[in-house]
């Protein structure tokens, strides 16, 4: 009989920042534990202490390179609320949204065409020289293209609003400090038209994937569990930039809804455990073992009653009855929400640059000073919440951030236990497909772990079969 | 009062009497690098980036009096060099995070970087002091880890205000910029103080609250223009 072993992927690929995936196998060679752990030490939410509050939105964005805009945001609206300032002149908090639609769009579409793409495209299992973009662009040159023009239109939306394609700075506390020229909005209006029309057959490459392919998509991690995110106040619609709090069980039961955000620590609590630099939130009411939920885009097609805009709302309806239960589980469907959420967003796009008030002058407000504030945002990968206490005299005393992929912890986890029973367990060798397996469960959430990375082509991975004693057994590496 | 000529590059500059070789160049639109200089605050020759070579010898311009015949070396590659080591320095001794400061593109410091072409890592360690920030004040703060000890405030809030707020204390690389009391909370800075003013602190050492980011990065003092262009554009005129 063989000894226990433990298999080690490290770090884990085309994501963002650096985590790893170990596999405990027991005698027999079956999965006994499978976690993903998160190894890099942010700091943020300490070395921000001290700062003054007008900084904080444009120092905590630092934190990511693909979705800097919701952490600035995010901030900024926290920034509002201790700024004593509850609503926002119809300029800022316009210019706010759009700026947040670009971003949203650029970071589905990366994820999609750049990171996600090659694995659809050629399997999961194809030799790893053809899985990445560059090869899309080989054999599908109008697709590729495609991808680089719709992310470089949320970039130019993003500029145009923020200062910056990546690490802007208009989002003042109380405001933005900004408008959008007619003439900058005239240009985006020439193409907003075409990037509709590729958002439609971008989001139909995602929906014929998953009903081509509904049985990968149906048994590939895939699992019921609770879903969070912001809704709009009232009618529950999707709202990417600001609501109320809705948490639904996997057949669709309230758990709670319409919650103001700024109560979220009434019912969220976040677990430590030895193993993570990240925590595992969990419903406070419920405890951490089935307390757990996800966040990102399709829990938001799960938790929003509808979607403002007719095409996405349209496309939302087909994606649900498609899977023929109440709400859809599958992780890999994930693509396909994404693709609703590029759709909707340059539908919010091209409403917004219709309207006047983005050349308005009434960029700020103010108000009477708060000790403590609470902003949250959907950001791409889900939902994202900033927490601060600000002292007398302006300075920062705490903050906690939940990111999404904090949120996604659990489901993540489940998700590689999940791939590495189907594919790994009794399994004596390790092979490139059954690691691409293994990523691509962990790549389906997006999870923020990756904007350092941004992997083209091959990444470094090392795989090492360990006996129980720690001698290595096996090893295997691809080269950077 | 009467005048003499002088040349700085080989440029043929008139002088008044009494006048610096940084005074005179500036009204014959030369420019010549400075960061502790400001117009309408007594020369202190500190930082000595305005370095020139003058007779043959290197001299701070703020300083040093004009003369008659003077043969003046200002732009040259090993007196940029210099002053380029000496801008490194400054940089490396404080903690000057230009992505995340709010006064960059208003910053002297970051702007005479960009003039001087210092476009990466200079060769000296990062000291990375740690130095606490001093919000105590309602509508000025000081963060001392981007001082760079030009004394510019401390001139101003003598010499204009008529206050005191600023002095130095401690000596050699310990000597920094100090308010008069055990915090900016207890002395009698008002946001309205010259000292306090935008165009008095070169970088973003003295904080002037709830400005922040509002007036955006690309329409700042130096996004368009090289440090130095109002002073060079009076030779166009």
């Amino acid at each position: 009989m063989a000894e226990p072993r433990l298999i080690e992927i490290s770090p884990v690929t085309r994501v963002e920042g650096h985590g790893k995936v170990t596999i405990h196998l027991d005698k027999d060679g079956m999965v006994d534990e499978a976690r993903l752990h998160i190894v890099e030490f942010r700091g943020f939410e300490r070395f921000i202490h001290g700062r003054l509050l007008w900084e904080v939105p444009v120092i905590v964005q630092r934190l990511c390179g693909i979705c800097p805009v919701s952490h600035h945001l995010a901030a900024a609206k926290a920034m509002d609320v201790i700024c004593g300032v509850d609503q926002l002149p119809p300029t800022a908090e316009k210019m706010r949204r759009l700026m947040h639609y670009g971003q949203v769009m650029q970071s589905h579409v990366l994820h999609f065409f750049h990171l996600a793409a090659p694995d659809l495209l050629f399997g999961f299992d194809a030799p790893a020289e053809r899985r990445n973009i560059f090869e899309v662009l080989r054999e599908k040159p109008e697709l590729g293209r495609r991808a680089i023009m719709m992310r470089k239109f949320g970039q130019d939306i993003i500029e145009a609003t923020a200062g910056k394609k990546i690490h802007g700075t208009a989002a003042i506390p109380g405001g933005i400090n900004r408008n959008l020229p007619i003439e900058t909005r005239d240009g985006f209006l020439k193409t907003v038209a075409e990037m509709q029309d590729w958002s439609l057959d971008a989001l139909a490459l995602a929906r014929d994937y998953t009903l081509e392919h509904a049985e990968l998509v149906g048994g590939f991690a895939s699992f019921p569990s609770k879903y969070m995110s912001l809704v709009r106040e009232g009618d529950g619609a999707l709202d990417l930039y600001h609501g109320n709090l809705r948490m639904i069980d996997a057949e669709g039961g309230t758990i709670f809804d319409q919650l103001p955000y700024d109560r979220y620590h009434e019912v969220l609590v976040e677990d430590v455990r030895s193993w993570s630099y990240m925590k595992f939130p969990f419903i406070k009411e419920i405890g951490p073992d089935t307390g757990w939920y996800r966040v990102g885009p399709l829990a938001r097609m799960n938790t929003v009653s509808l979607i403002d805009t007719p095409l996405a709302n349209a496309a939302r309806e087909e994606l649900m009855a498609a899977h023929g239960t109440v709400k859809v589980h599958a992780v890999l469907a994930n693509h396909w929400a994404r693709m609703i959420e590029v759709l909707h967003c340059v539908e919010k796009i091209t409403e917004l640059l219709h309207d006047p008030d983005l050349q308005g002058t009434d960029l700020k407000a103010t108000g009477d000073r708060r000790e403590e504030g609470i902003g949250v945002i959907e950001a791409p990968r889900g939902n994202l919440i900033h927490h601060y206490k600000v002292d007398e005299n302006d300075q920062v005393t705490y903050c906690n951030l939940i990111v999404s992929t904090t949120h996604n912890n659990e489901g993540m986890n489940r998700a590689v236990k999940d791939v590495a029973v189907k594919h790994i367990s009794g399994q004596p060798e390790i092979t490139e497909g059954m690691l691409n397996h293994v990523e691509v469960a962990i790549r389906a959430y997006d999870p923020c772990l990756s904007c350092a990375t941004h992997a083209l082509g091959q990444m470094p991975l090392e795989v090492e079969l360990l006996d129980a004693a720690g001698q290595t057994l096996d090893k295997r590496a691809r080269a950077t | 009062m009467s005048g003499f000529s002088f040349q700085i590059d080989g440029v043929e500059v008139t002088a008044k009497n009494g006048q610096t070789i940084m005074e005179a160049a500036d009204e014959a639109g030369i420019y010549i690098p400075r960061l502790c200089d400001h117009e309408g605050l007594r020369h202190q020759g500190g930082c000595r980036v305005c370095t020139v070579k003058a007779g043959g010898r290197s001299v701070a311009a703020c300083t040093q009096p004009a003369a008659p015949d003077l043969v003046v070396e200002n732009e040259t590659p090993h007196i940029n060099k210099l002053r380029r080591d000496l801008v490194g320095m400054l940089f490396n001794e404080g903690n000057h995070l230009c992505p995340i400061c709010e006064a960059s593109g208003n910053c002297e410091l970051q702007a005479m970087a960009y003039r001087l072409g210092m476009t990466e890592p200079t060769k000296f360690p990062y000291l990375e002091p740690c130095r606490p920030v001093d919000a105590s004040h309602p509508d000025i703060a000081l963060d001392n880890n981007r001082c760079i000890s030009c004394g510019r405030c401390v001139r101003a809030s003598q010499d204009v205000d008529g206050k005191g707020v600023f002095g130095y204390v401690g000596r050699g690389i310990h000597r920094h910029i100090a308010a008069n009391g055990p915090n900016l909370r207890h002395t009698d800075a008002e946001v309205t103080d010259f000292a306090i003013s935008a165009e008095v602190c070169p970088v973003g050492c003295i904080i002037r609250k709830r400005e922040g980011f509002a007036r955006p990065i690309g329409e700042r003092d130096y996004d368009d223009h090289l440090i130095g262009y109002d002073i060079e554009k009076k030779r166009d005129e």
